[in-house]
């Protein structure tokens, strides 16, 4: 289970300190497929990085099964089981996919075994598994390749950035059967950021975060009519769908 | 072959024992071992300063290791050695240089290596440089490597320093005749205060010839680096020279890529990059479980691999 305690986090830019999450606090539940949306400039992908540690927040308290991780490194956090789905994945040169893939799930996998992550994100694994992890792969596979170290890894907490950026049309359905399956075959939670609609629609709960706070969370039966309703959405939320 | 030998052998040459095939093996100035086939000959000059291999035209799938070590500290040699490949041969051969210094005085293997590659023939050069020795004399290498290629030959050359060696200053001339084709890649590691300069000047001649240049270094510490290549285009010919390096700690690096067109059909392209490990790079491998020295360790190995 994770637990976020009145996070606040912020940054100093030209015209003074910005607030990017104000007093946020979240409990995402074992075995929970959370999906975080809300308008560009939220705050969602700064909450993403607050729960992997790749930013500290101003104030507050994350803890992880109980146990408080606010001043663990983003190492520490990834072994103890969250892992993360960057929104744009790094090139390496001279990584071969196959060695991201092995880091990724600690032990010596077969080219065979790692190939089953390639091909359930829908890569035709013989192609990419000797693959530099450069800038000849495109974005879109990039992103997936990004997507099958986190299956690899198979940990207890999956945050994934909006993992439909960069994704062709023809793929998608195949992301979100990615998800489906995640979530039949891992136990863990998983929590993605995202403005997809089939993403929401196959999510347990629905975050919505705007202007670094947390406008509404609940079952997604209850939040997703909301955000798509027409005239009966509330403000902000006409704002996220002309966002979209 | 006493132990130190033996290790320095498997380092620059990845050899256990006596390598398969023809070799020659020379250790503090001496020829310590010496195998001929009967497409291979190698011979001592008279002069004393090295030796001559004879690839017999069509020889193929044979492979000549010339490993050199130095343990005795304050040694320095300096060793020719010319490569005459025949005609439609396809050949491998490994040449590594390892000096294990575990005195105070410099120990320094400069070496002069002439390749003269047949018509249509094909190589594969091998060459790994690594230093070592707990002696605070300096280890240092100086190899020049002068490269004739006849028409329709190919050759790639494979140069690898990643170790251990204080100071090096490699050169590297190529005369490229019709067809023939020159891909080198260089890998280079320095750390501590170590220099290392390489230079390339590669003459494209005939009529679509070609070559690569392709390098690849991390200076970290305070060590010193310069990448130095000229690509001539003297034909209708296809160059193309790209040197990337990370940088680390105090370091410092010059790259200086430079093509000439002397014929207006002559295509030459350099590229020459420097930085810093990117963080993002850093993080997506912590957020493996990595450490951070073991992220960086994985880059830089990936980078040199």
């Amino acid at each position: 289970m994770l637990e976020m305690r009145n996070l606040s986090f912020g940054v100093d830019d030209s015209q003074g300190k910005k607030e990017i999450l104000k007093d946020v606090s979240l409990t995402v539940g074992d075995d929970k497929f959370v999906v975080i949306t809300g308008p560009n400039g939220g705050g969602k992908s700064t909450l993403a990085k607050l729960i992997m540690g790749i930013e500290k927040p101003k104030s507050g308290q994350i803890l992880f099964d109980g146990q408080d991780i606010t001043e663990k490194n983003i190492t520490e956090r990834a072994n103890m089981g969250i892992s993360f789905a960057l929104q744009q994945p790094v090139r390496f040169k001279g990584v071969q996919v196959l060695d991201l893939i092995r880091l990724a799930a600690k032990k010596q996998l077969s080219a065979a075994d790692a190939c089953r992550y390639l091909s359930e994100v829908g890569l035709c694994a013989k192609d990419y598994i000797n693959r530099e992890v450069n800038a000849s792969l495109s974005g879109g596979e990039l992103k997936r390749i990004e997507i099958a170290t986190v299956l690899a890894r198979g940990t207890k907490l999956s945050v994934f950035d909006e993992p439909e950026a960069g994704i062709d049309l023809w793929s998608f359905q195949n992301l979100i059967q990615v998800f489906e399956n995640m979530r039949k075959n891992t136990h863990g939670s998983i929590i993605i950021i995202s403005h997809q609609e089939r993403i929401l629609e196959i999510a347990d709960e629905i975050v919505v975060i705007s202007d670094g706070s947390i406008l509404k969370h609940g079952p997604k039966d209850e939040i997703l009519p909301e955000i798509l309703g027409t005239a009966s959405a509330p403000g902000s939320c006409q704002f996220y769908r002309r966002d979209r | 072959m006493d132990k130190i030998l033996e290790m320095m052998l498997e380092k620059v040459a990845g050899l256990h024992g006596v390598p398969e095939g023809a070799y020659n093996i020379r250790a503090n100035g001496q020829m310590a071992g010496r195998n001929t086939t009967a497409n291979i000959d190698i011979v001592t000059r008279e002069d004393g300063t090295g030796i001559d291999v004879h690839i017999k035209p069509g020889t193929k799938n044979e492979s000549v290791h010339i490993p050199v070590i130095l343990s005795q500290t304050g040694l320095t040699e300096l060793v020719c050695n010319d490569f005459y490949i025949g005609e439609n041969s396809d050949v491998t051969i490994i040449a590594g240089c390892g000096i294990h210094n575990g005195g105070a005085k410099e120990s320094r293997h400069d070496g002069i290596h002439r390749f003269f590659v047949g018509k249509n023939a094909k190589l594969k050069y091998v060459e790994k440089h690594y230093g070592e020795g707990e002696g605070s004399g300096e280890r240092v290498m100086n190899p020049r490597t002068e490269i004739t290629m006849e028409e329709g030959s190919y050759m790639e050359m494979e140069t690898v320093q990643i170790k251990g060696i204080d100071s090096t200053n490699r050169e590297t001339e190529a005369h490229l005749k019709a067809g023939a084709k020159l891909v080198v890649q260089e890998r280079l590691m320095t750390h501590g205060s170590q220099t290392a300069e390489s230079r390339f000047d590669v003459s494209m001649d005939g009529e679509n010839s070609s070559a690569n240049i392709i390098s690849r270094s991390v200076a970290k510490d305070s060590s010193t680096q310069c990448f130095y290549s000229n690509l001539r285009g003297n034909s209708l010919c296809a160059g193309h020279t790209e040197c990337d390096a990370i940088i680390m700690d105090h370091a410092k690096i010059s790259s200086l890529p430079e093509i000439t067109a002397n014929h207006p059909d002559a295509a030459l392209i350099h590229e020459a990059a420097i930085g810093k490990i990117a963080g993002d790079q850093i993080i997506k491998l912590m957020t493996l479980g990595l450490t951070e020295q073991e992220a960086e360790a994985q880059i830089v190995n990936g980078f040199l691999k």
